[in-house]
């Protein structure tokens, strides 16, 4: 099924509405349209682009963030929305910096349920802290964990194999 | 747009049965939940009032462990995500890579591709639809769909080897040809398989006991659903037709013909009658992809740089043994840039969001687990039905533990 | 003396109109062919355990087809698939409602080591958390397998001493993992 919307129409609607908080449009080898933007109006924008009569993007396929420790201060972390307009066969990629001392974007679980859990994953995996969001805690991980396991600076070894030898594995 | 209050308040000012408030576990570890999830439910007697979910009790970290890992080696990984139906993982994570480096896939392992995934679709569905019957009391679906199950076991094994966790295929195609026994078996299923389903349908399809027990249990209205996220047979049941096989078709879907069966009311009956009839269509696929099987076209796409050379090759030739070198230390000019790419899994939109910088592992690997995102409308689905409805609406929600936890 | 004979799993000396057996053999037969499993089946390797409980496989064959999923009345813990670090206090509360005497099988790669797994978040086999008896190998492993297992366990249950629950060994075992237990230790 073909797409209904070309990526350029919904990239100047959106300039068109939200003029400063758009940023460069990222060329991606899906196709998909990716922006930058700003995240303060990130729920702005998700809720606009929920109630537009002619996109119609009522659908969140995922949330999810990803660390970058060697960007420039203030953009160590990145919020990406991916959302879908089923009706048109449309899928829109948002991309959001934030600061790794207080990455605080607002929750969009007000406008998607299904974002109530998928928030709760970020935080966990990156300490991503959604505001407003109705009970931002673990989920997956126990509550007693005080580190944030998917930034880059954490290891995935548990550490407490014995039967790893170094010398088999290259370490 | 959020009504989930209204439904939860509902529930509880319903009038009482007796007033006293009850607090009981399901879970972590309980026979009714198939997997390891915890539930504590508010029940009144036998009414559930309210519902408090616990996840994350098998979390293994499989995002973190795929940034350590070739892109080879994260195939065996996406096995445990749905393990009822691993090689639909394998092969949608397999036409990741192939997005992201720009491989052509001849036709003909597309249509071995697509084989595959409807066997897989169906030992999925099998699985489910017989523990719904399992769960409402009929033991007797699930001894006889269990026998399928080993069917098509029998043919994964002459692909790959192995039954459950498959490792199927490479980036760029199969390890090696579907061989003579493979045919004999995929024949013999394709002619028999329809009767015995048929008599499994017949045992529970206008089974006046199940149908007191299924229909309007569970109920979620459609704009409730999408906005929960659902996909898959859970989305169709409630009566919306996205499915990613027609939608965004990948490996060629769009050259079969197959319909998407959705349901009405959205309730365990008609999710159990969704996946029926999608067995049927799978079957359906089966079989046009097995009579236009093209002959020429080999078993893997033309791209040493990408797929695994054959061992015979590594060991006895120059060029098989630099391939395998290269790629295994992660020398090959993988693209930097990202790439979203998802398939019609057993569950629905099965996701994978893959970020390269160009290394040897992915910068960040981020699956869409279609369980993790749909099981939180749980609480809403059984706030005030019966405690035994709940256990029926959770297997029909077919919330696989490795999925949710990943 | 009469003749000794081994009838069926009991060895016996049998003479006309009588029969002298120990009463650990007679007891451990019984244990052996009468095993309650509890199945802890968490991911893939429980699926495969729901295969070999289906007809092609049918462990049933093997008198071990009464699945127990109360701790409280069984003998054998399965642990199949992966066991976390939040699981992990579960698993050991499952183990300790369990009454003497217990047998305890990790089937498959995860349960026995971590397997593949080796991350911050899963249990690096579950022996160090609770005694296991036997360790079924594969990822995950075939039916086969896993009631080539079961009946390693019920070897185990048949030879082993009705004493060796209140042997001072024993008591080492439980206290080396901090298990409770009201064993004196002779």
């Amino acid at each position: 099924m073909e797409s209904k919307l070309t990526n350029e129409q919904v990239l100047e609607a959106l300039r068109a509405q939200f003029a400063n908080a758009i940023g460069e449009e990222e060329q991606t080898i899906d196709n998909y349209l990716t922006v930058y933007v700003d995240p303060k109006s990130v729920h702005e924008m998700v809720k606009w682009l929920f109630i537009h009569d002619g996109f119609r993007v009522r659908f969140l396929t995922n949330i999810t963030g990803v660390h970058y420790p060697d960007n420039e201060k203030g953009k160590e972390l990145m919020v990406v929305y991916h959302l879908h307009s089923l009706e048109n066969n449309f899928r829109i990629r948002l991309k959001a910096f934030l600061p790794i001392d207080k990455p605080e974007i607002d929750s969009i679980e007000d406008i998607y349920s299904a974002a109530n859990w998928i928030e709760r994953e970020t935080y966990d995996f990156f300490g991503i802290v959604f505001k407003n969001h109705p009970n931002l805690k673990r989920i997956l991980n126990e509550d007693s964990m005080d580190y944030f396991p998917m930034r880059k600076e954490y290891r995935v070894e548990d550490g407490t194999r014995q039967d790893k030898d170094d010398r088999f594995f290259g370490r | 747009m959020n009504n989930k209050e209204s439904v939860l308040s509902k529930a509880l000012s319903d009038e009482t049965m007796d007033g006293q408030i009850a607090t009981l576990n399901l879970g972590p570890t309980h026979p009714a939940t198939h997997g390891i999830f915890q539930n504590v439910l508010k029940v009144d007697g036998e009414k559930v009032l309210s519902s408090e979910q616990t996840v994350g009790y098998i979390h293994r970290a499989f995002e973190k462990m795929a940034e350590r890992k070739s892109y080879q080696q994260i195939t065996p990984l996406t096995d445990r995500l749905n393990y009822c139906s691993s090689p639909i993982n394998n092969i949608g994570w397999q036409m990741t890579v192939e997005k992201l480096c720009g491989i052509e896939i001849p036709k003909r392992v597309q249509y071995l591709r697509v084989i595959i995934m409807e066997l897989a679709r169906i030992s999925d569905h099998l699985v489910c639809n017989s523990v719904i019957g399992v769960d409402s009391g009929a033991l007797t679906g699930f001894t006889w769909m269990f026998i399928e199950r080993e069917r098509i076991y029998d043919m994964y094994e002459q692909i790959c080897g192995t039954r459950l966790t498959t490792n199927i295929g490479r980036i760029g195609g199969f390890e090696r040809d579907i061989n003579e026994k493979f045919h004999t078996l995929l024949k013999d299923f394709i002619d028999g398989f329809e009767k015995r389903f048929n008599e499994f349908n017949a045992l529970l399809d206008r089974n006046r006991i199940f149908m007191d027990r299924t229909i309007g249990v569970g109920k979620i209205s459609a704009e409730r659903a999408l906005n929960y996220g659902f996909v898959g047979p859970n989305l169709r049941a409630v009566g919306v037709d996205y499915d990613v096989r027609v939608h965004s078709p990948y490996s060629s879907y769009q050259d079969f013909e197959f319909d998407i069966p959705v349901g009405t009311e959205g309730d365990t009956y008609d999710r159990f009658q969704v996946r029926q009839e999608e067995i049927r269509q799978s079957l359906r696929i089966i079989k046009q992809a097995y009579q236009n099987l093209p002959t020429e076209g080999g078993y893997h796409a033309d791209a040493p740089m990408f797929y695994l050379p054959r061992k015979e090759n590594v060991y006895n030739t120059i060029e098989g043994m630099i391939y395998h070198f290269k790629q295994v230390y992660g020398e090959m000019p993988y693209p930097v840039g990202e790439v979203y790419h998802s398939v019609e899994g057993g569950n629905g939109e099965l996701g994978y969001y893959l970020i390269s910088d160009g290394g040897r592992s992915p910068y960040r690997l981020q699956f869409r687990r279609p369980c993790f995102i749909y099981y939180q409308a749980y609480p809403e689905m059984i706030s005030g039905q019966m405690l035994s409805d709940a256990v029926v609406t959770l297997s029909s929600l077919n919330v696989i533990a490795g999925e949710l936890d990943a | 003396m009469g003749k000794v004979t081994a009838e069926g799993q009991l060895e016996a000396i049998n003479y006309e109109g009588f029969q002298l057996t120990k009463l650990d053999t007679v007891i451990g037969v019984a244990r052996a062919n009468s095993l309650w499993p509890l199945p802890f089946a968490t991911s893939c390797c429980g699926i495969e355990y729901m295969a070999s409980m289906a007809p092609n496989y049918d462990i049933a064959r093997f008198g071990m087809e009464r699945m127990s999923f109360s701790p409280r009345q069984a003998d054998l813990l399965i642990i199949a698939g992966t066991i976390s670090k939040k699981l992990a206090p579960v698993l050991r509360q499952a183990y300790e409602q369990m009454a003497e005497p217990k047998w305890v099988m990790a089937v498959g790669a995860c349960a026995s080591s971590g397997g593949i797994f080796d991350t911050y978040s899963v249990l690096q086999g579950v022996d160090r958390i609770i005694p296991v008896d036997v360790y079924v190998p594969g990822c995950a492993p075939r039916p086969e397998q896993i009631i080539d297992g079961i009946m390693n366990i019920q070897a185990l249950a048949k030879h082993e001493s009705l004493r060796r629950r209140y042997s001072a060994e024993y008591k080492h075992l439980l206290d080396n993992y901090n298990i409770e237990h009201d064993i004196d230790g002779e």
